[in-house]
């Protein structure tokens, strides 16, 4: 008759605005996942989507030589100018680099990590997090540049090796041909060592995330049933973790592929895919080929993407 | 192994496996010393309590991890993987994921992983601790009969007794870390060698003081089992070789086979008596509460406890 049907032994509370709100969409669930997904899901569709679709589109048009203006029709004559010469050094360039960046970073990731997350008290690994985390805080343009004086000829690593008789070792690695230079600071070389260096903590973190989840058990099982530490290695714990590798390999080498500052402050001035991109639109105002440009990494991390789910990267997930 | 839980069973079994190491004594084997030799150099197989089945693996990827891992030739292997399945009861496993899998299946897969290296013996930590009552009973039976169609020996942890009584032929109890009797079930209940034995195997009353001295003329501690206690009349007779003792009853639980009565002592104390429902139904016995009645037991059926 109008009364509230309360718990027995509570007493009845008295229906508040807010509690006939929470009512009014505790019994409409799909209002509470429309108001709650809303808002990521424009953010992801328009803003994100859009703005890679706009990209696309930008790509299919072309720059008139003469009026130096875009031609807003569909062409594929932008795509046309892009296997130059040139191109292929830049593209080839990048993509070496976003490898070997990747695999020096998961080669070195992948035992801090283990140790992280195996063996670690939760006090070290705090720390541990911490010393990982702890560079991101600072500006990635500082980092960049105190790097440019790190590796410098005057720089505090040179006079290192001075003191420890190795500036002939160093040397003779800068004579090398593709990854030599003047110095560190003007060469592939250095421009490795500070790539690795910025994206290290991305590759730590999934790979430390995906050890935490296998369960101590799995690992004794497997030398239980007479496999050496190598061997569970091997068929367990890698297996196991490789969803995290490539989860932080998707980081560093995509990272690598688009970034534009660092060939531009360390190495010897040649020209990685970012640069190229950054120069196109700016210095030439050629967007549609920065547009083409630009779909270079996302056609390369596509094919990744397929080589790794070939490799089962994904199987455990 | 049978024990409460934090009284080493499982520390025991992961010594004789090697996942940890003993500070003191030594690991024998078949009369080898294997107490510094790692899980991986070792003839013993675990059957672990969360089954540790590997989750990116097929089962029968699973149960061939082990002659995997030794290179015995592929058909070979796929041979003996059928072979284990069929011992476990899931022919045509093999290619099913551990995920796809329920507890009881999961709990099979784990047993074939380990039979399938014919071990010296097999450790089971739980193993059924999982399981829901009747799936548990089930697979106990099934364990067992496995165990004599393999021949091999089983050492199995659990903290229910009637589990260990049900499948054991020797048992060993522990209590914080000791074991305090290693014999037959039958033993293990009829000749509890501690208190602590004859209070966690079964029910037991433990009867010791004055009381004892005023039932059996002695003051030494004894146990008697509540289903040997006789209910009987106020004024029953008392037979020559009888223990007796005078009280009330004051409480009465219905359990369907039997019914469990607490009587207080007129001496102190109580005893709990436990008779079966051949003829009384739970009205009878529950009308029975707070009446006064006479316990008798034969008394050979006392235990005395060496350190209670």
């Amino acid at each position: 008759m109008g009364t509230a049907v309360t718990k027995r032994g509570l007493p009845p509370r008295p229906p508040s605005l807010l509690q006939r709100l929470s009512t009014f969409v505790y019994v409409r669930p799909w209002l509470l996942l429309a108001l709650l997904l809303g808002p990521p899901m424009i953010w992801l569709g328009v803003i994100y989507l859009g703005s890679l679709f706009a990209l696309l589109v930008q790509s299919f048009f072309h720059l008139d030589d003469f009026t130096g203006q875009v031609v807003r029709e569909f062409t594929l004559q932008t795509y046309a100018d892009l296997p130059t010469a040139s191109n292929f050094d830049i593209f080839g360039r990048t993509t070496a680099m976003a490898a070997a960046v990747t695999l020096a970073a998961a080669g070195l990731a992948f035992p801090l990590a283990y140790f992280m997350a195996r063996y670690a008290s939760p006090r070290a690994k705090a720390a541990l997090y911490l010393a990982v985390v702890m560079p991101l805080w600072s500006s990635y343009l500082i980092r960049v540049y105190a790097w440019r004086l790190i590796l410098a000829k005057e720089g505090i690593l040179n006079w290192f090796l001075a003191q420890a008789g190795l500036s002939g070792a160093l040397d003779a690695v800068l004579a090398l041909p593709y990854i030599g230079g003047n110095s560190l600071s003007f060469s592939p070389l250095g421009m490795f060592l500070v790539f690795l260096y910025v994206w290290f903590p991305y590759m730590v973190l999934p790979i430390q995330a995906a050890l935490e989840r296998v369960p101590r058990s799995l690992l004794e099982a497997s030398g239980d049933l007479g496999a050496r530490p190598g061997e569970t290695f091997r068929y367990v714990i890698l297996p196991l973790a490789f969803p995290g590798v490539v989860a932080g390999s998707i980081f560093t080498f995509s990272l690598t592929l688009g970034d534009y500052i660092i060939p531009q402050v360390i190495g010897n001035s040649s020209f990685f895919i970012g640069m190229a991109v950054y120069s196109h639109q700016g210095t030439s105002g050629n967007i549609p080929l920065a547009a083409a440009m630009t779909m270079g990494p996302i056609v390369i991390m596509g094919i990744y993407l397929l080589i790794a789910r070939k490799l089962g990267a994904f199987d455990a997930l | 192994m049978l024990g409460p839980s934090g009284s080493g069973k499982t520390t025991c079994l992961r010594l004789i496996a090697g996942f940890d190491q003993p500070t003191a004594g030594r690991i024998y084997l078949y009369g080898a010393d294997v107490s510094r030799l790692p899980p991986y150099e070792r003839d013993v197989n675990t059957v672990f309590q969360d089954y540790a089945l590997f989750p990116h693996m097929t089962v029968g990827e699973n149960i061939a991890y082990g002659p995997m891992i030794r290179s015995v030739p592929k058909p070979e292997r796929e041979k003996r993987v059928e072979e284990m399945l069929e011992l476990v009861r899931l022919p045509g496993f093999a290619r099913r994921r551990p995920a796809q899998l329920s507890g009881g299946q999961r709990q099979r897969v784990a047993l074939a992983r380990a039979l399938i290296n014919k071990p010296g013996v097999l450790l089971l930590d739980e193993p059924l601790g999982a399981l829901d009552l009747k799936l548990r009973q089930q697979m106990q039976i099934e364990l067992k009969s496995i165990q004599q169609q393999v021949g091999i020996t089983f050492i199995f942890v659990t903290h229910d007794q009637e589990e260990a009584l049900t499948m054991s032929d020797r048992i060993a109890v522990f209590n914080h870390g000791r074991v305090e009797q290693v014999g037959a079930p039958a033993e293990i209940y009829e000749s509890p060698a501690t208190a602590f034995v004859a209070g966690f195997v079964g029910v037991s009353n433990l009867v010791g003081g004055e009381v004892a001295k005023a039932i059996t003329g002695a003051p030494e501690t004894f146990t008697i089992r509540p289903e040997k206690i006789h209910l009987r009349a106020a004024d029953a007779a008392v037979g020559p070789d009888e223990c007796a003792a005078d009280g009330r009853i004051r409480d009465v639980v219905y359990l369907g086979v039997n019914t469990r009565y607490l009587v207080e002592l007129d001496l102190g104390g109580d005893l709990t008596v436990v008779e079966q429902n051949l003829r009384t139904t739970s009205m009878d016995a529950l009308a029975t509460r707070g009446r006064r009645v006479r316990l008798l037991w034969h008394r050979s059926h006392n235990r005395a406890i060496s350190h209670p």
